[in-house]
């Protein structure tokens, strides 16, 4: 008995951390594998959309990569594609139905995309590059760790963004009327569209400066 | 007619796929590196997307719409299948693409060739998937009008494509902060090429 304990790995052993802690800075998801960028940047003119996206991310990530491990043996490599994307399609349904239920006005805001989860690059490449081939709790943090390496930076930018934009965060006023007084001006440049790509261009050249080994060679 | 038109000037200059929405982002930036690979990308999204709408048109009126059912039987107008619309739209856009893929591979080698391991990447292409929910949410009236939705998204896509190929073929010439090298000065100059695509708002169709 102790010894088949003994044998087995310790849930949060360092190397299954390390499948959490990775993504989030070394190979996060949009800023080095350059995946999932689609479904991003068009929510995050608020924190609000920004942040229910996220959570809805981890959500099918990690469900999705668990199912898929589970399935692993027994998916045909042939037909994979499909049936990948069929799991990532029935949980993003889930996701989908819940946030009508629970938070209607968010989901409205969200619009089209809940449903553009199912084609974010990042569910479909970790499926193939780690869920395939690897057990389901390794395969759960995985998903778990670069979901939220992706969430990170989607809540990066829209606080800049609707911090600079709108003056409010979540939707309350954090900026002092007095700044109003004095002539200070929400820059209605923040809330349009091209200023997200701006804004992740800028994190990502943060990023590189103090990690040196990400630079490109051009 | 000229509503048709108007659809298709707008999907193309006004909604752009990739300076509006950011979709279909991932092979926007993993396949510009060249001028010449993103001209047969783009070809590609044109040509799928110019499918997969007027499609996906016809199974959410005929199937998935509340009361759409109606043609088959009376008692059928009242089901809405609209939840099942995410999955049974990717579906036909895996099978499209895999149709498209036997059909160009059949009848034209030179063009199946040059596409290459475009046409299948085009089944997880946000782009793809995109046009199809934003013609349900827009409603569009007639096949026709989601027809031209689908190729102006299509052309506005290739457009853009092409045009980051260009200008990052050229920066390699330049100075770039080592830092902002690649990736990220790839996604400022997008972002600036989205300023310059926002002055078509001014355009009242």
């Amino acid at each position: 008995m102790s010894a088949e304990v003994k044998e087995k790995e310790p849930l949060f052993s360092p190397k299954n951390l390390k499948l959490i802690k990775t993504p989030i800075n070394l190979s996060n998801p949009i800023t080095v594998q350059v995946l999932g960028i689609c479904s991003a940047l068009a929510v995050t003119a608020k924190l609000m959309p920004a942040i229910v996206l996220s959570i809805s991310v981890v959500v099918v990530m990690a469900a999705s990569n668990v199912v898929v491990s589970l399935l692993r043996n027994g998916i045909p490599p042939r037909i994979r594609i499909i049936v990948q994307l069929v799991v990532i399609a029935s949980m993003v349904i889930l996701v989908d139905q819940v946030l009508k239920a629970f938070v209607y006005d968010v989901s409205k805001q969200l619009s089209v995309f809940v449903g553009l989860i199912i084609t974010n690059c990042i569910i479909m490449g970790r499926l193939e590059a780690f869920a395939m081939s690897n057990k389901p709790w390794p395969a759960f943090l995985d998903g778990i760790g670069n979901a939220l390496g992706y969430g990170i930076i989607l809540i990066i930018v829209a606080f800049f963004r609707e911090l600079l934009g709108s003056g409010t965060l979540l939707d309350i006023q954090v900026i002092p009327d007095g700044f109003y007084e004095f002539g200070y001006k929400n820059n209605g440049l923040m809330i349009l569209p091209p200023m997200a790509l701006i804004t992740v261009g800028v994190i990502i050249w943060v990023q590189r400066f103090y990690t040196r080994d990400l630079i490109e060679k051009n | 007619m000229q509503e048709i038109f108007n659809i298709f000037i707008k999907s193309i200059f006004i909604d752009n796929m990739v300076f509006a929405y950011f979709l279909g982002m991932c092979s926007y930036l993993a396949v510009s590196k060249t001028v010449k690979t993103s001209v047969g990308l783009g070809f590609a999204v044109v040509f799928v997307l110019g499918i997969t709408v007027p499609v996906d048109y016809l199974l959410n009126e005929y199937i998935l719409k509340a009361g759409a059912m109606a043609w088959v039987d009376p008692s059928f107008a009242d089901v809405d299948l609209s939840f099942l619309s995410f999955i049974l739209f990717i579906a036909i856009i895996a099978s499209m693409v895999q149709l498209v893929e036997m059909i160009v591979e059949k009848f034209s080698p030179a063009l199946y060739a040059s596409l290459g391991i475009f046409l299948p990447l085009i089944a997880v292409n946000c782009a793809i998937l995109g046009g199809s929910l934003f013609m349900q949410e827009r409603d569009y009236q007639s096949l026709a009008q989601a027809t031209s939705f689908g190729l102006g998204s299509g052309v506005g896509w290739f457009l853009a494509i092409v045009g980051i190929a260009a200008i990052r073929e050229k920066i390699r010439y330049s100075n770039v902060p080592p830092a902002l090298r690649g990736l990220g000065i790839t996604f400022i100059i997008t972002g600036l090429m989205g300023i310059a695509f926002m002055s078509f708002l001014g355009i009242k169709l």
